[in-house]
C-alpha cells in the first residue's frame, strides 16, 4: 500500500483523511506529484478535490495523513507557511482586491519597501512588469484590477504566485469563466510555467483540456483515489468511467420534438451591417445563443427577462405585444431565467432548498397572504424527486449543496413556476459530468412539455448537441443563424469571433 | 442566555424574583420590545432604522397635542400612529426609489423628526390628564398591563407575518441576497418600503403608549432609544447583514436588556455605571452567540 517515492516527487501526501462532522470528505488519499509535471486532478463535484487542495495549501488540517515536500515532512502547515515554501493556489473565486492596482495586488503582503512601512512604488511596478511580461500577455501594472476582464485577472493571480517564487501552482477550474480564445492564452501560460520548472496541479471538468495540457491525471471519487494514470495511456471514456463509477456516454440527449406555436418573438434587435434581426422561440424548441464571453448574450437575455430595460426592439409573447419592465412582470408573463452566476444571482445561499425553489411563485402558493405550507411541502418534494436533487432534507441551506445540486435548485425554481419560455445562461458551467447529464434530461423534459428554451452556452459541443437553432452573437449583434442540420463548429466560431467581414 | 442573566440577577438581589417586579420588568421592556419588533423587519432586509427614537418623540407630542386641542383619545392615538407610519413610509420610499443607504436616510429622518417635535412644542412639554387616553399606558386588561398586552399582540402579528406570509418569505429573501431575490420576481422595493413603514408605525405606537404612561409628551423623548432597539434585535440573534434571525430572538433580546436594567437598579448600582455594564453584556452576548453558532454549523 505504500507509495514509492521517487526522488523526483516534489509533493507527497499519504493516507490523508478528513471528515466534517459526519461527512467523510477524504478517505486515505495517497497523492503525489512529480517535479516539473502538469498533473491533472479530476472528479465529480463532491469528490474531494477542493478539500484535498485546501489541505495542501494549509487552509485545512487533515484528521490523519502524512505530507512531504521534496521528501521532507512538513508539519503544522498554515497558508502563510505553504506560500513561503513555494506552494500557491489560484481558486475559482479570485483573491484580488478590485480597487487596487495590478502591481499592488501582486505584491500584497510582501511589498518592496524603502523603509519598513513605506512602499517603494517604483521597484514594485518594475518587478510587477517583469513578472507580467513573463506571462507573455500585455497587462498594465497600473490598471485597477476591477478594470480588467476575468481572463486578465486570472493572469494577475498567476503573476502573484510567481512573485512568491512558486514551485507548485494549483489552478482550480481556471477555464470555467473563459472563452476559447482566452483559454488558449492560459494554456500558453501554463506551458511557459512548465518550461520554467514550475509544477502545476490542474483541476478542471473539461476533459479535452486535460488531454492537451497534462502529463498525468489523478481521479477522485467519493473521497478516494480511483487511480493515477499517464495521460497518453487513457481515453476520455476511461476517465469518465473512473470519475463516475458507471458508464455515461458524454453525449447530449436530444429529444426530438415538433416545434409548436411561436412563444416569443423579438423584433428590431441589432443585426449584421446595421440591419435589424429577429429572435423567435417556438414551443418545444431550444434556441441557442452562441458567442464568445463578452459578446452581449447575457445582456440580451437579461433584457428579455426584465432585469434590464430593452433598448431596441419590440417583444411579443404568444402573439401579444408586451413591454417588460420588471422581472416580476416577466415571470407573471411566463418567462423564467436561470442566471449565469448561481451563487450571487441565482440562489439565496442561507435559505433552505425549499425556500429557494418556491420563491418565484410564493404568491401563487398562498391563500390571501398566508403561505400554504402543506402545498409547498408536496410541491417541493415532487420536484426534488423529479430532478434528483441530492439533499437530506428540503429544509437544508442551499449553501451546503454541491455545485451540481445547487444548479439543479436554480432549475427547480422555474420548474415549479410553469413558465412558457425559460432562459438558461450557462446552465452547466462548473457542473460535473454526472449532474450535467441529469440537467440535460431535465431540459429534454421541459421541451417535451412544450416549453421554449433560450440557451446561452460557451460550450460548443453542448450547443451543437442540444439546440434546434443556433444564433451567433457578436458585439451585441445577432450576426448569424443556423439550424441544427446546417451548423458546423468552425463556421460558428468564425462568426463568433467576428471574422465574417470578408 | 436570558435564563442565565435572570438567574444571576436573582442571586444578586432578592427583590428581583417578586411577581410585582417581574411584571415591572416586562412592562418596561415592552416599549423597547415593540420598537425592536419593527426594527427586526428592517434589519432582516439588511437595512437599519435610526429614526425610531425621534419618531417616538414626534408622535408623542402630536398625539398629546391633538388631545389637548380637544380630540378624542382614539383620534389622538390614530394621529400618533399615522405620523409614525408616515415617516416610516418616507424612509422606505427614499431608500428604495432614491437608492440611498438606509443608514443615511434614517439618520436624516431622525434629525428632521426631532426638529419637527421641537418646533411643534416650542421646546416645552405637553401635559395631558385625559384618563381614557392614559389607559393605554397605565391600564390593565385583567392581570396584564396594557403595554404587555400590546407587546404580545404585536409580536404575534409580526411572527405570523415573518413566518407564514409571502411578505415574510420575501423579506428573508431580500436580506439573504437582494439581487437573487429580484431575479426571482420578488417585489424588492415594495417589500422594503413596507418594512420601514411598519417600523415607523410601531415606533409611533410606542410613542403613544409612552405618552399615555407618563401623562406628558416631551420633544426630547427617546434620544438614543434606537440603539436599545437595535441592541435587542442583535442580541436576539438577527444578523445585521440581513437574511437571518427572527422575532422570537428579538423578544428575548428586549427582555435581556430589560432584566439587566432592572437588576442594576435593584442593586443600586450607580446610574453612570449602568451603560458600561449593559454594553459589556451586549458584547458578551453577541460573542457567545457567534461562537455557539459557529460550532453548531461545523
Amino acid at each position: 500500500m505504500g507509495i514509492v517515492t521517487t526522488s523526483s516527487d516534489i509533493l507527497e501526501m499519504r493516507g490523508v483523511s478528513k471528515c466534517f462532522s459526519t461527512a467523510v470528505a477524504l478517505d486515505q488519499v495517497d497523492f503525489s506529484v512529480r517535479q516539473g509535471e502538469v498533473h491533472a486532478l479530476i472528479g465529480e463535484n463532491g469528490a474531494g478535490k477542493s478539500t484535498l487542495i485546501k489541505i495542501l495549501s494549509g487552509a485545512y488540517q487533515p484528521d490523519s495523513g502524512g505530507f512531504s515536500l521534496d521528501g521532507k515532512p512538513v508539519l503544522h502547515r498554515s497558508p502563510a507557511l505553504m506560500q513561503r515554501l513555494g506552494i500557491s493556489v489560484i481558486y475559482q473565486e479570485l483573491n484580488l482586491v478590485p480597487h487596487l492596482s495590478v502591481a499592488r495586488n501582486i505584491f500584497l503582503g510582501h511589498e518592496p519597501v524603502v523603509v519598513p512601512g513605506v512602499i517603494d512604488f517604483q521597484t514594485m511596478h518594475r518587478r510587477a512588469a517583469e513578472l507580467v511580461s513573463q506571462l507573455g500577455v500585455p497587462i498594465s501594472t497600473h490598471a485597477l484590477v476591477t478594470e480588467l476582464g476575468i481572463a486578465e485577472q486570472q493572469l494577475v493571480e498567476v503573476a502573484k504566485a510567481l512573485s512568491y517564487q512558486v514551485r507548485l501552482l494549483v489552478m482550480d477550474e481556471p477555464t470555467a469563466p473563459l472563452s476559447e480564445h482566452e483559454a488558449e492564452t492560459l494554456f500558453d501560460v501554463v506551458r511557459r510555467l512548465r518550461d520554467r520548472g514550475v509544477t502545476v496541479i490542474y483541476i478542471s471538468h473539461r476533459l479535452e483540456e486535460i488531454f492537451r495540457l497534462a502529463d498525468r491525471v489523478t481521479v477522485l471519487r467519493d473521497g478516494r483515489v480511483v487511480g493515477t494514470r499517464m495521460v497518453h495511456e487513457v481515453e476520455k471514456d476511461d476517465l469518465v468511467r473512473m470519475m463516475v463509477g458507471r458508464d455515461i456516454k458524454e453525449h447530449h440527449p436530444k429529444a426530438e420534438v415538433e416545434p409548436g406555436e411561436v412563444l416569443l418573438r423579438v423584433r428590431g434587435l441589432p443585426g449584421r451591417d446595421g440591419e435589424t434581426a429577429e429572435l423567435t422561440i417556438r414551443a418545444g424548441e431550444i434556441v441557442a445563443l452562441a458567442g464568445l464571453v463578452g459578446s452581449g448574450r447575457t445582456e440580451l437575455a437579461r433584457r428579455l427577462f426584465g432585469a434590464e430595460t430593452l433598448k431596441t426592439g419590440a417583444m411579443e409573447l404568444k402573439g401579444q405585444t408586451i413591454a417588460i419592465r420588471s422581472t416580476r412582470q416577466a415571470i407573471r408573463a411566463g418567462i423564467g431565467m436561470v442566471p449565469e452566476d448561481r451563487k450571487t444571482q441565482g440562489l439565496i445561499l442561507d435559505r433552505s432548498v425549499s425556500d429557494n425553489i418556491t420563491l418565484p411563485i410564493l404568491g401563487r402558493l398562498s391563500r390571501g397572504s398566508f403561505i400554504r405550507r402543506g402545498l409547498i411541502r408536496d410541491l417541493v418534494s415532487n420536484i426534488i424527486r423529479e430532478i434528483d436533487i441530492r439533499v437530506f432534507s428540503a429544509r437544508q441551506a442551499v449553501r451546503t449543496l454541491s455545485g451540481g445540486n445547487q444548479q439543479k435548485v436554480t432549475l427547480a425554481k422555474w420548474l415549479a413556476g410553469q413558465c412558457d419560455v425559460l432562459i438558461l445562461d450557462e446552465p452547466t458551467r462548473g457542473v460535473d459530468v454526472g449532474a450535467r447529464a441529469e440537467i440535460y434530461q431535465v431540459i429534454g423534459k421541459l421541451v417535451q412539455e412544450g416549453k421554449g428554451i433560450l440557451l446561452i452556452s460557451s460550450d460548443l459541443p453542448e450547443v451543437l448537441g442540444l439546440s434546434d437553432r443556433i444564433i451567433v452573437v457578436y458585439g451585441g449583434r445577432l450576426v448569424a443563424e443556423f439550424t441544427r442540420r446546417d451548423a458546423v463548429a468552425e463556421t460558428i466560431i468564425r462568426f463568433a469571433s467576428g471574422a465574417f467581414e470578408d | 442566555m436570558l435564563i442565565l442573566i435572570c438567574a444571576a440577577v436573582s442571586l444578586l438581589t432578592p427583590r428581583f424574583l417578586t411577581e410585582k417586579n417581574l411584571i415591572n420588568v416586562v412592562r418596561q421592556s415592552s416599549l423597547n420590545g415593540i420598537m425592536a419588533g419593527g426594527m427586526t423587519l428592517v434589519i432582516l432586509t439588511g437595512g437599519i432604522d435610526l429614526s425610531v427614537g425621534s419618531l417616538l418623540a414626534v408622535t408623542s407630542v402630536f398625539a398629546a397635542g391633538t388631545l389637548v386641542d380637544g380630540a378624542s383619545p382614539t383620534q389622538a392615538i390614530l394621529v400618533g400612529v399615522a405620523i409614525g407610519l408616515g415617516f416610516g413610509l418616507a424612509n422606505g420610499l427614499i431608500i428604495t426609489i432614491g437608492d440611498v443607504a438606509p443608514f443615511i436616510v434614517t439618520l436624516g429622518t431622525m434629525t428632521i423628526a426631532r426638529g419637527v417635535a421641537l418646533i411643534y412644542t416650542n421646546g416645552a412639554p405637553i401635559v395631558t390628564a385625559n384618563a381614557d387616553f392614559r389607559y393605554i399606558g397605565r391600564g390593565s386588561f385583567g392581570p396584564l398591563p396594557m403595554p404587555i398586552l400590546i407587546l404580545l399582540i404585536v409580536y404575534v402579528l409580526v411572527y405570523l407575518l415573518l413566518n407564514r406570509t409571502t411578505l415574510g418569505g420575501y423579506l428573508y429573501a431580500i436580506g439573504g441576497n437582494q439581487e437573487a431575490a429580484r431575479l426571482s420576481g420578488v417585489p424588492v422595493k415594495v417589500c422594503k418600503t413596507i418594512a420601514y413603514a411598519i417600523s415607523g408605525l410601531l415606533a409611533g405606537l410606542t410613542g403613544v403608549i409612552l405618552t399615555a404612561r407618563l401623562g406628558s409628551a416631551q420633544p426630547n423623548l427617546g434620544v438614543g432609544d434606537e440603539l436599545d432597539a437595535i441592541a435587542a434585535v442583535v442580541i436576539g440573534g438577527t444578523s445585521l447583514a440581513g437574511g437571518r434571525g427572527g422575532i422570537i430572538g428579538t423578544l428575548v433580546g428586549a427582555l435581556i436588556i430589560g432584566v439587566l436594567s432592572n437588576g442594576l437598579n435593584l442593586m443600586n448600582v450607580n446610574a453612570y455605571y449602568q451603560p458600561i455594564v449593559k454594553g459589556a453584556v451586549i458584547l458578551i452576548a453577541i460573542l457567545v452567540d457567534r461562537r455557539v453558532r459557529a460550532t453548531s454549523a461545523a
